[in-house]
């Protein structure tokens, strides 16, 4: 059966994308007109975006490995010609880097898959969970994951793409597609390698170091977007401390890390996806896209700001969004398996999280020296965004029902 | 648990969603905004006192959900909520008046007043917050949102001042989210007031407590500017001076003092602290902030970072009386959460009138400046004696329950702290009188005024004078008649007796 899977889980991920995409989508038609893209190449982006939702929702939906792996080469492609859509300098050269390094993902899943096939016929996971797998066998497809999802230290490529995309191209992306290969990635483990537990700790410590190496460079950089992009490589880190606290732990523990995980990754979506659709305003505004530019811009694009900072404080895990709920439960998670390590990696995480962001504000509040003209952008874009934005945050106290639906790990 | 949940949400939306509203008001809209402003608070101060003789009857009220299993958000007003939430929405209603005065065509107003708003909503939220977890999200809450107050100004010392606030709150904060999430690993949910909780694990899980509890004083010692954490309460002083008043008198700083009074009397139960051992730590680090920021206070030249270092050692006294293990030490604290707001607030908006009317920021430019501001500087005045515990003023009944709270706890060594501290009040703030009222300045022909600049008709602007006479005359009158009813004095004793005393 390729779609036994479609449980609470899968819906509300589902459900998600659908948003995520439809909101880029709409974002995206008043975006290209105001920032004045080549139609010709603005038509593209609508049939890309489509397929990239129905592969999106196939994956979320599947419980059979075979599917997982094609949708999720689909989703990697339609990504690629997404990224590729500007015709920028700096877009072909990041998508070509993208390219090679998806594609350098799927060199190690396909032979991972096919010498998976060779011992059990049947790929869907159900029938998969009596297999057993080697470690360097697992270290192979985990690796390829980790390339998709920008999984420290193969994060490389994920920067310049987010720099240089389109926004409502980078909101999808950021929000979703690299999502989808954490999913697959979970689902493998879970069925494959429960057993796997230093693997999984090798993972938690990959996601600690990701954490702390891309808050420090988020906090580095001195464009706008590049602050974003970064972050998203710091999110990353925190999913993958699901890993050691899932396997090997009590089963309280395992639920708490599950549905936090989630969580974050549901919050985490809608917030990096406001964040994008406030920086595109802000970046057109401005027509600049430093840090410095932002000095002033609380006077005129107060909206824009705003969405910024809601995101900001769903991303920080600051209350009461949604990501603070996440963080919460983690901790809990971890106080409750006595793993202090991920304690000290989230209060860091938290703390550089902090850094980075109010370094960002911090520019806004200083006062400009000359009165610079900004165009302020359709507020259609900003309303958007702060849709999204209120739902990361109203994620937090109204988290009970998401929770339920998520319900407890396989 | 749903009592009365209207009047709770009014009041905690009363200054909430008028902070989106100032958002939406342009600039130039000075009387929608002082309209929108005035209306809110006088509402929410109607609001919070129906709740104060609700509670007084013996009403209760109560709002609760749960946010995931084991988590619910809970509000509620008890005599000890109500009390911290009677404060700030009085003190509400004249900070407003103040700053309005006191911006006046100044840039960025409606960027201040909508997170202002927002400000004085978390204080609220914290004040009726009914367990650890709707504590924290308030607390976080009221970082963020005093974060743009104190980098109003833009300038690179405001800026400073807010990385340093952050980095401090933020690191404080993280450190009381991982206490909580711990307290609830070890116990599941305690809302405030179960205090048989804790009481009932075992004494295997004592050195748990202990740890948790140092991190929880940690987290909330920040900023309630316990030393060694009150670095960024000194550099603070460059916001505008109605924010520095907020500050000092109920937002931040009160709040950390709070959710230490919560902690002690709420979740650990003041039996189990004293059994414990947290006390007489607690105890220490009160006397010794005290009498460090006393010391640093009378280092400064600067009217506000003097006033900021007599913050830090005054907030302390109400950590100093709850851990006196008896009622009388609970009265004092408790009583000093609401004489030492009203009190600085008096003598931040003095010092803001002085630097608003005349341009002075230092201690030597007040030579004689009573005669030229004697509404003000009589405010002052009334301020300062009372820090020094001169009675009838408010600060004097704190120090004497103290006192009186230190020998029923067996405690004698704190009279000593408590005289000490007194004679350094007296010796930072008695130069500063003497200045007002006895040396010659420009009126006599000594020196002239560093920038004088003639608000008003009065000897300043109404706005700004008003307030500055109205919260001094509350700290005379609340000692004066500490035996009424609804004092601060009479509803602490009523809370130590109802709530605290086995």
């Amino acid at each position: 059966m390729p779609f036994p899977h479609a449980d609470g889980l899968s819906l509300l991920l589902m459900a998600l994308t659908t948003l995520v995409v439809g909101a880029s989508t709409l974002h995206g038609v008043r975006y290209l007109q105001a920032s004045g893209a080549p139609r010709r190449r603005s038509l593209l982006l609508w049939p890309l975006l489509a397929l990239l939702w129905l592969a999106l929702c196939t994956l979320f939906a599947s419980g059979h490995l075979v599917v997982q792996y094609l949708v999720l080469e689909v989703t990697a492609l339609c990504a690629v010609a997404l990224m590729l859509l500007p015709g920028s300098q700096a877009s072909q050269v990041a998508g070509r880097r993208y390219l090679l390094c998806t594609l350098s993902g799927s060199l190690l899943l396909l032979p991972s898959v096919a010498w998976l096939a060779s011992q059990q016929p049947d790929l869907s996971l159900v029938a998969l969970a009596e297999v057993e797998v080697a470690p360097w066998w697992l270290a192979v497809i985990s690796a390829g994951l980790l390339i998709k999802m920008a999984g420290f230290p193969l994060h490389g490529w994920l920067p310049p793409a987010h720099a240089a995309a389109w926004v409502p191209v980078s909101t999808v992306h950021a929000a979703l597609v690299i999502k989808a290969a954490f999913f697959m990635a979970v689902s493998v483990w879970t069925t494959l390698a429960p057993e796997a537990l230093s693997g999984a700790q090798l993972l938690g410590w990959l996601g600690s170091v990701a954490i702390v190496w891309g808050s420090l460079l988020a906090w580095r950089q001195t464009e706008l977007k590049g602050v974003v992009a970064y972050s998203t490589v710091a999110q990353v880190g925190y999913l993958l401390l699901l890993f050691p606290l899932l396997f090997g732990t009590a089963e309280a523990v395992a639920t708490l890390a599950w549905q936090s995980t989630w969580l974050l990754v549901i919050s985490h979506a809608l917030a990096k996806a406001a964040m994008f659709m406030a920086v595109g305003s802000l970046v057109l505004a401005m027509g600049r896209g430093d840090l410095a530019g932002l000095s002033g811009v609380g006077q005129r694009l107060p909206l824009s700001l705003l969405v910024f900072g809601l995101a900001a404080v769903s991303l920080l895990g600051l209350p009461p969004s949604g990501g603070f709920t996440a963080k919460w439960m983690l901790l809990h998670a971890a106080i409750l398996a006595q793993q202090w390590q991920w304690v000290v990696v989230v209060a860091v995480g938290t703390l550089l999280g902090a850094a980075y962001v109010f370094r960002v504000f911090r520019y806004c509040f200083i006062v400009p020296e000359q009165e610079q003209t900004m165009r302020v952008p359709p507020v259609t874009l900003d309303i958007i965004a702060l849709l999204l934005a209120l739902a990361a945050m109203g994620l937090g106290l109204a988290a009970a029902p998401v929770v339920a639906l998520i319900g407890g790990p396989p | 648990m749903n009592d009365n949940p209207g009047l709770l949400l009014a009041a905690l939306a009363t200054s909430l969603l008028v902070a989106p509203l100032i958002f939406l008001l342009p600039e130039r809209a000075w009387l929608a905004r002082t309209t929108l402003n005035l209306g809110a608070a006088l509402l929410k101060l109607g609001l919070v006192a129906l709740m104060v003789a609700g509670v007084a009857r013996g009403d209760s009220y109560a709002l609760g959900f749960t946010v995931v299993e084991g988590v619910s958000f809970q509000l509620r007003a008890d005599p000890l909520g109500i009390m911290f939430a009677g404060l700030s929405s009085l003190l509400w209603l004249f900070t407003t008046l103040y700053a309005i005065g006191y911006l006046e065509g100044s840039p960025n107003r409606k960027r201040f007043f909508g997170f202002f708003s927002l400000c004085v909503a978390s204080t609220l939220g914290i004040a009726l917050a009914g367990n650890l977890f709707t504590f924290l999200l308030f607390y976080e809450l009221l970082t963020l949102s005093t974060y743009p107050l104190v980098v109003h100004r833009g300038t690179p010392k405001a800026l400073a001042a807010g990385a340093t606030y952050l980095r401090y709150t933020v690191s404080g904060g993280v450190l009381l989210l991982i206490a909580v999430v711990a307290l609830h690993v070890l116990a599941g949910e305690v809302n405030f007031g179960q205090r048989e909780v804790l009481a009932e694990l075992g004494p295997e899980h004592h050195a748990w407590l202990i740890g948790i509890f140092v991190l929880l004083m940690l987290g909330l010692g920040v900023k309630a500017a316990l030393v060694p954490l009150h670095g960024w309460l000194p550099q603070a002083m460059v916001a505008p001076a109605p924010v520095s008043a907020l500050l000092h008198a109920v937002a931040v700083v009160k709040a950390g003092a709070f959710g230490i009074v919560r902690v002690v009397y709420d979740v650990y139960g003041i039996a189990l602290s004293y059994e414990l051992g947290l006390l007489a730590g607690l105890a220490i680090a009160a006397s010794f902030t005290i009498l460090y920021g006393s010391l640093r206070a009378l280092a400064q030249v600067d009217i506000k970072r003097r006033l900021a270092f007599s913050t830090v050692s005054q907030v302390s006294y109400i950590m100093l009386g709850i851990s006196l293990f008896g009622p009388m030490g609970t009265i004092a604290g408790l009583a000093h959460l609401l004489h030492q707001g009203l009190m600085k607030v008096t003598l931040f908006f003095c010092a803001g009138n002085y630097a608003e009317e005349l341009g002075i920021h230092r201690i030597d430019e007040l030579d004689g400046v009573g005669r030229r501001m004697p509404g003000t500087s009589l405010a002052f005045t009334l301020g300062a004696l009372g820090m020094i515990g001169i009675p009838p003023l408010v600060g004097f009944l704190s120090k004497w329950y103290l006192g009186m709270g230190a020998i029923q706890a067996g405690m004698p060594w704190v009279i000593a702290v408590l005289v000490a501290s007194s004679l350094l009040n007296a010796a930072y703030f008695l130069p500063i009188l003497y200045r007002l009222w006895f040396k010659p300045g420009p009126l006599e022909g000594c020196g002239a005024w560093p920038e004088e600049r003639r608000l008003g008709r009065l000897e300043t602007s109404a706005w700004l004078l008003w307030p500055v006479l109205a919260t001094a005359a509350f700290s005379l009158l609340a000692g004066v008649f500490a035996g009424l009813p609804f004092s601060p004095l009479s509803w602490a004793s009523l809370i130590a007796t109802q709530e605290y005393l086995p």
